[in-house]
């Protein structure tokens, strides 16, 4: 085993990047550090210009929403769009809180669920040896090349048959079981050495303690990420066939909703597009400034 | 009597044996396999049995046998088309996209803190923001106004405004640039996360072995600790690339001019929701089954040699 070495920068005062490589990494070079920040700022004016849309139409006010060619910055900000929306949303004829609590429980249940049931299930196959190990495996790997749009029927007709029709469930139950959430997982697992469970176990831990408290710490970098996908997909989620009762609806349909009250609504439509956006960005954000390095690893592989 | 019993099996080493010394893993397992059975393995099943069928959706499938398939291979020319373009779709945008999440997460990976978590941001942006369509929209209107019309008449690299998406030699290439600005997604956001559990103490030892710059210490050292994420990377990518349809929906329409930004699952989709072929659909998503496996298959041995 090696040496057990831990790198700690809590203490260290923040340093600009191209200062600092130098004393935090091994082996950067000056040039290299420039040839990457060159290549990093001008692909990343390419990358953000969907976000810097989305918060500039949301402040425009409808003459230069309407204006063509479209210009891609603001000139005169105004947040009448959002107003706009509050109006909207104050006269639907569900109160629009109903849509919000909906939202919660459809986007919260499944993306809590489906890290901890595919995390369970992820640390057997990752580190235990028991028949059906790789049939199990494969059977995951496989079902995400089947095409999607295909399995959707079949996939309605054993929702009906369960008799989770137009209930929360029907969305939240198919998004436990997502493939790329256990496979993500997985992989995060394997990794891990041995001899961390094993101290464990002789001192008498059972497995899902030691799946809880020794397994899932140590792979914080996989289940937050897998976090932000589940996040994403299901606040994505409109219900469709799924949920008929409008009192069950999410916020995505209900928005949508207003977007397609066409070119009256375009200002709030604007103001929709951005909220859409914001909220997974915003739990983006939290979540992958909470990936810091986990120090647990560090030093701990044989 | 049953104790007895277990201590033959165990001295035999049986699978019912095996079974019960292992209940636990299997207890972890059945929450998510117990879902998994009804929600992806039956319609997965279902899916590949209709595909014998003739199903409207409506009334009770008629078995058919073969015939879907046999006519899917040997009559239908748009397949062919779509089978081709999505080939050469996925043989271009693959590599590279798989690349590109590897690189970007990599550069990242070499700044700290709030900047880091910015710069990934602005890197996922086209995933997450969820108006990437409308961008390219704007761009490649095909009138004098489009952007990219606009920048190459002011430079006079042409002479009249092009329809872009009605001009079927641009199609497919204008996917592909589009794909690629897409591509840091899902592998990109696991590779940010796997760079995060390299071992350090790994990179001065390495030091000291005589690595000598970032790019021998990406290769020797980096990329052998994130296998696992690797493998998971490429199999999200072959799932990507080879069902691309969505942005050649969104930006050719479909059916696009020509077919030329046809694509197998913009095929699929054109029997499955509007002509409620399902049966033909089924049976195209077989075929597509079929092609995805067997890349896996070569890719997942192509990535075993990484680092040696």
């Amino acid at each position: 085993m090696r040496k057990r070495v831990i790198v700690d920068y809590s203490d260290r005062k923040w340093v600009p990047f191209w200062q600092r490589a130098k004393e935090t990494k091994l082996n950067r070079s000056k040039a290299g550090n420039g040839l990457l920040f060159g290549l990093m700022f001008i692909c990343g004016i390419f990358m953000a210009l969907p976000l810097v849309m989305i918060i500039n139409n949301a402040l425009k006010p409808l003459d230069e929403l309407f204006q063509y060619p479209p210009k891609i910055i603001v000139r005169n900000p105004t947040l009448e769009n959002f107003t706009d929306l509050f109006v909207l949303m104050s006269d639907s004829w569900v109160p629009f809180s109903r849509y919000i609590i909906n939202t919660i429980i459809i986007t919260v249940g499944g993306m809590v669920g489906h890290v901890i049931v595919a995390s369970m299930a992820a640390y057997p196959l990752a580190k235990h040896r028991f028949p059906g190990r790789n049939l199990l495996f494969n059977m995951v790997i496989l079902s995400m090349m089947f095409s999607w749009t295909v399995t959707q029927i079949p996939q309605y007709l054993i929702i009906s048959l369960l008799k989770i029709n137009n209930t929360y469930l029907a969305l939240i139950l198919p998004a436990w079981s997502f493939g790329m959430g256990l496979y993500l997982m997985k992989q995060f697992m394997e990794q891990l050495p041995d001899s961390l469970m094993e101290s464990a176990k002789m001192d008498g831990a059972g497995e899902f303690r030691i799946f809880w408290t020794i397994i899932m710490p140590n792979v914080k970098p996989a289940w937050l990420t897998l976090a932000i996908f589940q996040f994403q997909h299901m606040w994505g989620n409109t219900g469709g066939t799924f949920l008929r009762d409008e009192e069950l609806k999410p916020l995505q349909y209900a928005l949508q909703q207003i977007v397609q009250g066409g070119a009256a609504r375009a200002g709030a439509g604007a103001a929709v597009t951005f909220v859409i956006a914001a909220v997974p960005i915003t739990f983006f954000l939290v979540a992958q400034s909470n990936i810091m390095e986990t120090m647990t690893t560090s030093g701990m592989k044989e | 009597m049953a104790n007895k019993k277990l201590t033959i099996a165990k001295r035999q080493g049986t699978l019912r044996y095996q079974i019960r010394k292992n209940k636990i893993s299997y207890v972890m397992l059945a929450p998510y396999f117990i879902l998994f059975f009804f929600f992806t393995v039956l319609p997965v099943l279902m899916s590949i049995i209709f595909s014998f069928t003739d199903f409207n959706v409506l009334e009770m499938p008629d078995f058919v046998g073969w015939k879907n398939y046999i006519k899917l291979l040997l009559e239908d020319d748009i397949f062919m088309v779509s089978l081709k373009n999505t080939l050469l779709f996925a043989v271009v945008t693959g590599p590279i996209s798989y690349i590109l999440c590897l690189l970007f997460a990599w550069i990242i990976n070499e700044f700290k803190g709030k900047l880091r978590a910015f710069l990934t941001l602005i890197f996922y942006a086209p995933s997450i923001s969820g108006n990437a369509y409308v961008v390219w929209n704007l761009i490649l209107t095909g009138d004098r106004y489009g952007y990219l019309n606009g920048l190459l008449l002011k430079y006079e690299i042409i002479n009249e405004a092009i329809l872009w998406m009605k001009t079927a030699k641009f199609v497919l290439p204008v996917l592909i640039v589009v794909q690629l600005w897409l591509s840091l997604g899902t592998g990109f956001l696991a590779f940010i996360a796997g760079l995060q559990t390299v071992d350090k103490s790994l990179y001065e030892a390495a030091a000291i072995d005589g690595v000598k710059n970032r790019w021998q210490e990406l290769w020797f050292v980096t990329l052998p600790a994130m296998k696992p994420q690797l493998m998971f990377g490429a199999v999200m990518q072959i799932t990507q690339s080879f069902a691309v349809a969505d942005i050649s929906i969104n930006l050719a329409g479909n059916p696009s001019i020509n077919y030329a930004g046809a694509t197998v699952v913009t095929h699929l989709l054109d029997y499955g929701s509007t002509r409620f072929e399902m049966g033909y659909a089924s049976a195209i998503a077989t075929i597509l089954f079929l092609l995805m496996v067997g890349t896996n298959k070569l890719v997942q041995n192509m990535l075993r040699r990484v680092g040696d």
